[in-house]
């Protein structure tokens, strides 16, 4: 029998091991799993590389894992979001390492990974500082540049509701990143609001099939 | 007597440019300000690169909902017809040419279509890019909006751009508070300019050089 759900978010991100890479799902305030990155914190694993959209803001979440030092390098697209001071500190203070992604290549190399692709040519950031030192083709009389995949140990994402066989739908723009980085990471960790039974959740409608699932926890909407 | 167009002015001509039916992204700052001039005789589907398309205009106060946010992570809402989709395939719809129109802010645009529009003080504070790159690129008509000259009065619009790239080579419009531009095959043409302005004032106050359309119209100042 199948049954990814876990009881405590203690459970969900057992064995997050000290190095990993960890996918942080969310945009802004939307679809960031805030109760497994909190767990991740308690957890303590440190020397992490995050990769994430923001950067963290306020003293929530992403922001506390880098105020705690649990961070060494963050990989992202936007890390100057109106209150990422955490981040801007120990960015000044050379404690810890930043690679600069396109939002659009950040979101891609993470679907090449899940796609079992060895990575992909864009036009998005050619002739740009972000493609110095990476490999130029020109395709249809046009530069594009070579950008690896980029895979996950773990993937922490939010979604609406799950089975227990790990299918998920998602609310709203909530939706974000999360169908891609579960594709991604060897261990995929989800919170929803809403656990229910099997087939209750439409075929049609499914968004993240169960396959790309390890663990669902029930977080309370707040 | 120069008098610039205000930013709405320069809103409302671009939007004018904009057909009945198009798919739209309205970027971060003055772009924004073109959908709440758009009259209701179009019928737009503006985009959100976290995943939106058919976006509507921000929700009654009392009425949000922390999820559903645009790029800019202000509180949206959706119109019938609407829909949500995932941050890769948000990035397929920009990159791939899906979307009939990208309007971008600009820091500098060059006389070959070269846009800076990312970051000017890479010393001092964590460079970010989020989507900027993707949607320079992958548009099927950029038009860029902004102010002629910095708030200091150096010209924005050059030979060769100075602050770092966005893209090369992806302007097709500029639409400033004294004049519309097309980016064409032997540089800069002006197709309008405002009330009042001479040719060589607009020429004085703009770095790339200029030619001019046959019939140059005159831009509605209201």
């Amino acid at each position: 029998m199948i049954d990814k759900r876990v009881a405590t978010l203690a459970d969900a991100v057992a064995g997050i091991s000290d190095g990993a890479t960890v996918l942080i799902g969310g945009f802004g305030d939307s679809g960031v799993p805030v109760e497994l990155v909190h767990a991740l914190l308690d957890h303590g694993a440190r020397d992490l590389t995050v990769v994430t959209n923001n950067a963290g803001a306020g003293e929530s979440d992403v922001a506390a894992l880098i105020r705690e030092r649990r961070v060494r390098t963050v990989v992202c697209s936007y890390p100057r979001s109106m209150g990422s001071v955490w981040f801007e500190e120990r960015w000044r203070a050379g404690e810890i390492g930043l690679e600069l992604v396109p939002q659009g290549t950040l979101s891609e190399r993470m679907r090449a990974a899940g796609a079992g692709l060895g990575g992909f040519f864009t036009p998005t950031g050619a002739d740009t500082l972000l493609a110095e030192g990476k490999e130029v083709r020109v395709i249809d009389g046009r530069p594009h540049v070579f950008e690896h995949p980029l895979p996950g140990d773990v993937a922490l994402i939010k979604a609406h509701r799950a089975d227990r066989w790990g299918n998920l739908v998602y609310r709203t723009a909530a939706r974000n990143y999360g169908p891609t980085m579960a594709t991604a990471a060897a261990l995929t960790v989800v919170q929803v609001e809403e656990f229910v039974e099997l087939g209750d959740l439409d075929p049609e409608a499914v968004v993240t099939p169960g396959v790309f699932v390890d663990r669902v926890v029930r977080v309370a909407a707040s | 007597m120069i008098s610039p167009l205000s930013d709405v002015a320069v809103a409302r001509r671009v939007a004018r440019d904009i057909p009945d039916g198009s798919y739209v992204n309205l970027g971060i700052g003055m772009p924004i300000l073109v959908g709440e001039v758009v009259g209701p005789d179009k019928e737009i589907v503006y985009h959100s690169e976290n995943g939106i398309l058919g976006m509507g205009p921000a929700p009654a106060p009392g009425e949000e909902d922390r999820e559903l946010i645009n790029a800019g992570k202000q509180p949206v809402t959706l119109l019938p017809g609407g829909s949500y989709f995932h941050h890769t395939d948000a990035f397929v719809m920009m990159r791939g040419g899906h979307i009939d129109i990208s309007v971008l802010g600009a820091f500098q645009v060059s006389e070959t279509g070269d846009l800076a529009n990312w970051i000017t003080d890479l010393a001092t504070m964590p460079p970010a890019v989020g989507g900027a790159m993707d949607l320079a690129v992958g548009a099927k008509r950029v038009l860029v909006m902004t102010t002629h000259t910095t708030r200091d009065g150096r010209p924005k619009l050059l030979p060769r751009c100075t602050y770092p790239l966005t893209a090369a080579g992806v302007v097709d419009r500029v639409y400033t508070d004294l004049a519309v531009l097309d980016v064409g095959p032997d540089g800069l043409v002006v197709q309008e300019m405002a009330p009042g302005l001479t040719r060589a004032e607009l020429q004085s106050v703009t770095a790339a050089r200029l030619t001019f359309a046959d019939d140059v119209g005159e831009l509605d100042p209201h």
